[in-house]
C-alpha cells in the first residue's frame, strides 16, 4: 500500500480539503493508497511514498529522496487527477 | 446512573466529540475496524488539545508578568489556537454541542436559502463556536436555550461569511468551483473594498519580481517559534535580569529563561494544532459527506489558503504589510487605553496574505497594499476591544486573533449584555438574522437574476 502525504503551512484546512480530494480521484481511478494530511514541519519527519501540496511551500521538502508532486494551484481537480495519474500509475 | 450519563459522559467534552465522530462512522457504514480507531482518534485528539493548554498557560503567565514589569500594562498574544485550548475546561461541552448542530444549521441553511456554502474549514468552526459559547456564557446564557441559538448563530454565520465574499472570490478565482469559508472575512471585505477605492489604474501585482525567501513563514511552527523567541528576548530585556532572575526563572539567566519560554509557547500551539488535526479527521469529512447529499450544487467554502495560487506576489505583500499595521497598532494601542496586541506572524502572514489577493483583485499593488494594511489594523484593534467581552477568559494573555472573531464577539456581547433575559436575547438575534438574510436574498436576486430556481 502507498502512502501519500498531503501538506500545507497550518496542516489544518486546505490539506484536509485536498485528502478528500485526492481520496475521491483515487476511487474513480480505481487505485489504492493511504492519504492523510499534515503540517510542513511534521511532514519532514513523517515517511511516505509521496508528498503532495503546493509548489512554493514543498520546495522546503524537496532533498533528492523524496517523491514530491508539487501542484501549482491546490484546488484544481483536473490538475489533481492528473498529477495523480502520472505518480501511481508508474509504480 | 441520570448523573453518570449527563455529567460524566456527555459533560466531558472529549467524550461528546468521540460520540459524534462515533456517530458519523456509523452513519457512514464504515469498517468496524475504522470505527473504533477514529473513535479513539478523537478523543485522543481532544486530550492532546487539553494537554498543549496546559504547556501554553505556564509561558504565557510569564510573558505576562514580564511585560506587566516592563511597560505596566496588559500585553496579549492573539493566538486562536491557545484560547480555544484555554477555554475548554470551562466552556468545552457547549463549544462541541454548538458546533455540532451549528454544522446540521449550516447544512439546512445552505439547502433552503441561495447561499449554498458549506464551511469546510473545520478549526474555525470549532473556534467560532467556542467564542459564542463564552460569549453568551459570559452574559449569563446556559444549557438549551445557549445551545440553540448559539447553533444558529454559528450556522448562519458559516454561509453568510462566504457570502459577504464570494462576489469578490469569485474575481480571484473566475469560477465558482469553491469560494472562502475563514473567519477573516470581515478583514477581506475590508481589503477588497479599499482596493476598489485606492486602485484605480493600478498594475496587479504579479507583474513584480517578489523575492520568494520568505516562503519558510508558511510553516506555522517556525514562525510561531520564532516570533515567540523575539517576543519573549525583547520583552526579557525591557523586563531586566533582576526580576526575571529573581521572580520568575529561579535565577537561570533571564535570557536563557526568555528563549525556553518562547519556545515553549511555540511547543504547547504545536501540541493543539495536532490535536485539532485528529480530532477534526472524522468530524469533517462526515459534515461533507452529509451535506453532498443533502444539499445538491453545494458549494464548498475552504480554509484562505485555497486563494493564493491565483496570485503569489500578493501573499507576500499582503504579509508584509499586514504586519507594519500590527507594528504601528502595536504603538497606538496604549495611547487610546487599549491593552497592546503582539502582532503574530502567523494570523498576520495567514489573513494578511489572503487580504493581499483581494485587494489585488479589486485594486491592483496599491490595493494590495492598502487593503492588507486596513486587514492589519483590524486584527490587532479588535482582538484588543475583544478582551474585555471574554470575562474570566480575558485575563489569560490570549485572545481570539482573526477579524470575525471580534467584530461577532462584539455585537454578541453588546447584545447580551442589553437583553438580560434568555428568550428576548433569542427573539432579538432571530430577528437581526432573519433580516440579513432577507437583505441577503434580495441583493443577491438583484445580482444574479438567473438563479431563480433555487431550492
Amino acid at each position: 500500500m502507498k502512502k501519500i502525504l498531503v501538506v500545507c503551512g497550518n496542516g489544518l484546512g486546505t490539506s484536509f480539503i485536498v485528502e478528500m480530494n485526492v481520496k475521491a480521484i483515487l476511487k474513480e481511478l480505481g487505485l489504492e493508497a493511504e492519504v492523510s494530511h499534515t503540517d510542513l514541519t511534521t511532514s519532514k519527519s513523517e515517511y511516505a511514498d509521496f508528498y503532495l501540496g503546493a509548489a512554493d511551500l514543498l520546495e522546503n521538502l524537496e532533498d533528492g529522496k523524496r517523491n514530491v508532486i508539487k501542484l501549482t494551484n491546490i484546488m484544481d481537480k483536473k490538475e489533481l487527477r492528473k498529477a495523480i495519474e502520472t505518480n501511481l500509475k508508474e509504480v | 446512573m441520570v448523573d453518570l450519563i449527563m455529567k460524566d459522559i456527555l459533560g466531558t467534552p472529549a467524550i461528546l466529540v468521540g460520540l459524534f465522530a462515533l456517530f458519523g462512522l456509523l452513519l457512514q457504514r464504515a469498517a468496524i475496524t475504522n470505527v473504533i480507531s477514529g473513535t479513539l482518534k478523537t478523543v485522543m485528539g481532544f486530550v492532546i488539545l487539553g494537554a498543549g493548554a496546559g504547556v501554553i498557560v505556564g509561558s504565557l503567565d510569564k510573558f505576562s508578568s514580564m511585560f506587566d514589569h516592563a511597560f505596566n500594562i496588559q500585553g496579549v498574544i492573539p493566538n486562536n489556537e491557545a484560547i480555544v485550548a484555554l477555554a475548554q475546561d470551562a466552556f468545552g461541552t457547549e463549544t462541541a454541542m454548538i458546533m455540532l448542530f451549528g454544522m446540521l444549521v449550516n447544512i439546512l441553511l445552505a439547502r433552503v436559502t441561495p447561499f449554498k456554502y458549506i464551511f469546510l474549514t473545520g478549526h474555525h468552526t470549532m473556534f467560532m463556536a467556542c467564542l459564542i459559547a463564552v460569549i453568551l456564557m459570559t452574559g449569563g446564557m446556559s444549557g438549551f436555550p445557549l445551545v440553540f441559538i448559539g447553533s444558529i448563530i454559528l450556522g448562519s454565520l458559516m454561509v453568510l461569511m462566504p457570502a459577504l465574499i464570494t462576489p469578490y472570490t469569485r474575481k480571484i478565482t473566475g469560477s465558482d468551483d469553491f469560494t472562502i469559508g475563514h473567519f477573516g472575512s470581515i478583514g477581506y471585505f475590508v481589503s477588497a473594498f479599499v482596493g476598489e477605492k485606492v486602485g484605480k489604474n493600478s498594475k496587479s501585482t504579479e507583474e513584480l519580481k517578489v523575492p520568494k525567501s520568505l516562503g519558510f513563514l508558511r510553516d506555522t511552527s517556525v514562525a510561531v517559534a520564532l516570533t515567540m523567541f523575539i517576543l519573549f528576548f525583547i520583552v526579557a530585556l525591557f523586563s531586566g535580569p533582576t526580576f526575571i532572575e529573581s521572580q520568575l526563572s529561579e535565577g537561570t539567566n533571564f535570557l536563557v529563561f526568555a528563549f525556553l519560554q518562547g519556545l515553549t509557547f511555540a511547543a504547547g500551539v504545536y501540541i493543539i494544532l495536532a490535536g485539532v488535526r485528529m480530532l477534526l479527521a472524522e468530524i469533517v469529512p462526515a459534515f461533507k459527506g452529509i451535506a453532498d447529499k443533502i444539499v445538491p450544487n453545494a458549494i464548498p467554502a475552504l480554509d484562505c489558503p485555497a486563494i493564493f495560487p491565483f496570485a503569489n506576489n500578493a501573499v507576500i505583500i499582503g504579509f508584509i504589510f499586514s504586519f507594519i499595521a500590527g507594528l504601528i497598532s502595536m504603538f497606538l494601542l496604549p495611547l487610546v487605553g487599549l491593552s497592546v496586541i503582539v502582532p503574530g506572524l502567523v494570523p498576520h502572514f495567514f489573513t494578511g496574505a489572503a487580504a493581499g489577493v483581494f485587494g489585488n483583485a479589486t485594486g491592483g499593488r496599491r490595493g494590495a497594499i492598502f487593503g492588507s494594511m486596513a486587514n492589519g489594523f483590524l486584527i490587532s484593534f479588535l482582538p484588543a476591544l475583544l478582551l474585555p467581552v471574554l470575562g474570566i477568559l480575558g485575563f489569560e494573555g490570549t485572545t481570539f486573533g482573526d477579524s470575525d472573531f471580534g467584530v461577532v464577539g462584539l455585537l454578541l456581547g453588546g447584545i447580551v449584555e442589553l437583553f438580560s433575559s434568555p428568550a428576548i436575547f433569542i427573539s432579538v438575534i432571530l430577528a437581526i438574522l432573519v433580516a440579513i438574510f432577507g437583505i441577503g436574498i434580495l441583493i443577491n436576486k438583484k445580482n444574479n437574476p438567473k438563479e431563480e430556481e433555487a431550492a
